[in-house]
């Protein structure tokens, strides 16, 4: 079983442990504040495990899964706008609304490659943003505005705690359910298929069906990341589904690990505090250095990502695992 | 007896060139069909219309009794026609080991399979060990193909071929790149396949050619001028002119 010792075991524990009691510190010292910042940390974190899913393990570099986070926001936003409050109706609304897009749109796309299926994925997410801004009843390019959270029954989403604990089992779930797959029948036919497809074929593999699968099941773990979304921010708006998004979800992979089960969570948790830090923080040391960093944080981040690509090429995951073996 | 596969009238044209022109051979199973000639005479578009990578323009391919023109190259692999490629086409990521339990798991019917873990399934690593046994590779199962040797490689791409349980082999180039040694093992690896499959090898080692082939057919731009017996073969004239004579003179 899993060695104690290792830090593939330790790293990830850890950081769920961290994760785990996040709260409790919270409100040890009357900051809210970083439930919410964690909460859109692990939105993003599950998102980008979703994506990563394909793109790292299945080669597939999808460029348009935001696509899937704001066909969840919307499910949440255009039921709720028409009085339905039932949370259990929203997420299968939005589980089913992603995953048949996803079929239809993997249909297309997993039959390409490369930089084919780079574009045609991002052609796609932005016929989503624009099918959006045009929904005028539905506040067109401003957005939709949820009047309350999405109602779980015995789990009350209006609880800022409740829904970051909610998504963090999600995460805890689906980190679960990857790894599973990946070390199953159906993971060695994705990493074959990214690895050499030729000779998958050639093996007697008809990988189409199941790359069409992997890509259904991300998008759909996607528009469940898009339903949190919707509830943390209480609105849905087109800008979920921009391209800066989908390109958002694979800076944290790279930075994280490309190919690595969790990496994304790492990448999420150092991305987003980044961007939170860069912005406001000030520590008075040196204000007109500190001045140019908040007014040019995206700059430093920039510069931040491009060392991790240059020199860990898994990704800060992979950098710390395989430093410490 | 009827032939494990027979090719009949096979024509594939790129544009204005004949790729394959008229190829008609049979292969029988327990015996070892070579396919000779010299560069681009057309040796690899043949394989691959035999594999399915490329479809051919006319003619039947008769595998079994059964024309598979018209399957795709997982079709083909799923009906038992094994194929090993020229430049060794494996798993880098992967130990030797699930190299091969990959090939196992093609044939063991669908892989939605979500749960149970590879590593830990005998009826996937028991069949993928055994055939690397065959090939004497057993002692590296556990190796990551990026540690292995190119002998080693090309050992392995047999193994993952054979994992396949295929009635025809269809060996692109296996002795490519090889030392001397390692040539003659394959050689002698190969002769003991031979009883249980039929075996088309394309291959550039003339010795490893004349040592292994019951029956040899000699391709010059997409037709195949001679066929027969490796004697009839360093016998013929045509051969000698067309193929044989130009190696030598080089």
């Amino acid at each position: 079983m899993a060695d104690l010792r290792s830090p593939r075991f330790w790293v990830p524990a850890a950081v769920l442990a961290f994760l785990a009691l996040l709260p409790a510190y919270s409100a040890l010292v009357g900051q809210s504040f970083y439930v919410t910042l964690f909460t859109r940390i692990l939105v993003y974190a599950l998102a980008a495990l979703a994506l990563n899913f394909v793109l790292g393990f299945g080669g597939l570099v999808s460029f348009g899964h935001a696509l899937y986070m704001g066909l969840g926001a919307y499910a949440v936003g255009i039921l709720s706008f028409h009085g339905v409050t039932n949370g259990w109706v929203h997420l299968a609304a939005a589980l089913i609304v992603g995953g048949v897009f996803a079929t239809l749109v993997g249909a297309v796309v997993v039959r390409t490659g490369g930089m084919t299926f780079i574009m045609i994925t991002l052609a796609f997410a932005q016929m989503g943003y624009f099918l959006a801004v045009s929904l005028k009843q539905y506040g067109g390019d401003d957005g939709l505005t949820i009047d309350a959270r999405s109602q779980l029954g015995i789990v009350d989403l209006g609880s800022n705690t409740v829904l970051y604990y909610a998504v963090l089992a999600c995460l805890v779930a689906c980190l679960w359910l990857f790894n599973r797959m990946l070390g199953a029948r159906f993971g060695y036919v994705l990493r074959g298929s990214k690895s050499n497809e030729r000779r998958m074929l050639a093996l007697g593999f008809p990988t189409f069906r199941y790359k069409l699968s992997a890509y259904v099941m991300s998008a759909m773990v996607c528009t469940l990341a898009g339903f949190f979304l919707a509830n943390f921010t209480k609105f849905a708006s087109p800008s979920y589904m921009q391209w800066s998004v989908s390109g958002e979800l694979i800076v944290i992979i790279v930075l994280g690990g490309m190919g690595t089960l969790f990496g994304p969570v790492i990448g999420a948790i150092v991305l987003l505090l980044l961007e939170e830090v860069l912005q406001g923080y000030r520590p008075g040391l040196f204000p007109p250095l500190e001045e140019v960093v908040n007014k040019h944080w995206q700059v430093v981040i920039g510069l931040f990502v491009i060392l991790v690509v240059l020199f860990a090429k898994r990704g800060l995951y992979g950098f710390i695992v395989e430093r410490r073996e | 007896m009827t032939a494990l596969l027979s090719v009949q009238g096979l024509i594939k044209r790129f544009g204005g060139l004949t790729a394959t022109d008229q190829v008609s051979f049979e292969v029988h199973t327990g015996e070892i069909h070579a396919i000779i000639g010299p560069n681009g005479a057309g040796k690899t578009t043949l394989i691959s219309q035999l594999a399915g990578e490329l479809r051919p323009d006319e003619g039947r391919i008769v595998f079994e009794g059964r024309d598979i023109a018209a399957l795709s190259v997982p079709e083909r692999a799923l009906a038992g026609l094994g194929r090993s490629y020229q430049i060794s086409q494996i798993f880098h990521e992967f130990t030797a080991l699930e190299n091969v339990m990959l090939s196992v798991q093609a044939h063991a019917g669908h892989s939605f399979s979500f749960f149970r873990q590879v590593a830990t399934d005998p009826r996937l690593t028991a069949p993928a060990l055994e055939a690397l046994r065959k090939v004497g590779l057993a002692h590296r199962a556990d190796a990551r193909v990026a540690a292995l040797a190119h002998g080693e490689h090309r050992q392995l791409e047999l193994a993952m071929t054979l994992a396949g349980a295929p009635r025809l082999l269809l060996l692109d180039e296996p002795m490519a790149g090889m030392s001397q040694k390692e040539s003659e093992e394959m050689v002698a690896l190969i002769a003991s396949l031979k009883e249980r499959y039929g075996i088309i090898l394309v291959e550039h080692d003339m010795d490893a050619v004349f040592a292994l082939a019951d029956r040899i057919s000699v391709l010059v731009y997409g037709r195949i001028i001679f066929t027969g017996t490796p004697d009839e073969v360093r016998g013929s004239q045509a051969v000698r002119e067309a193929y044989l004579g130009e190696e030598e003179g080089a």
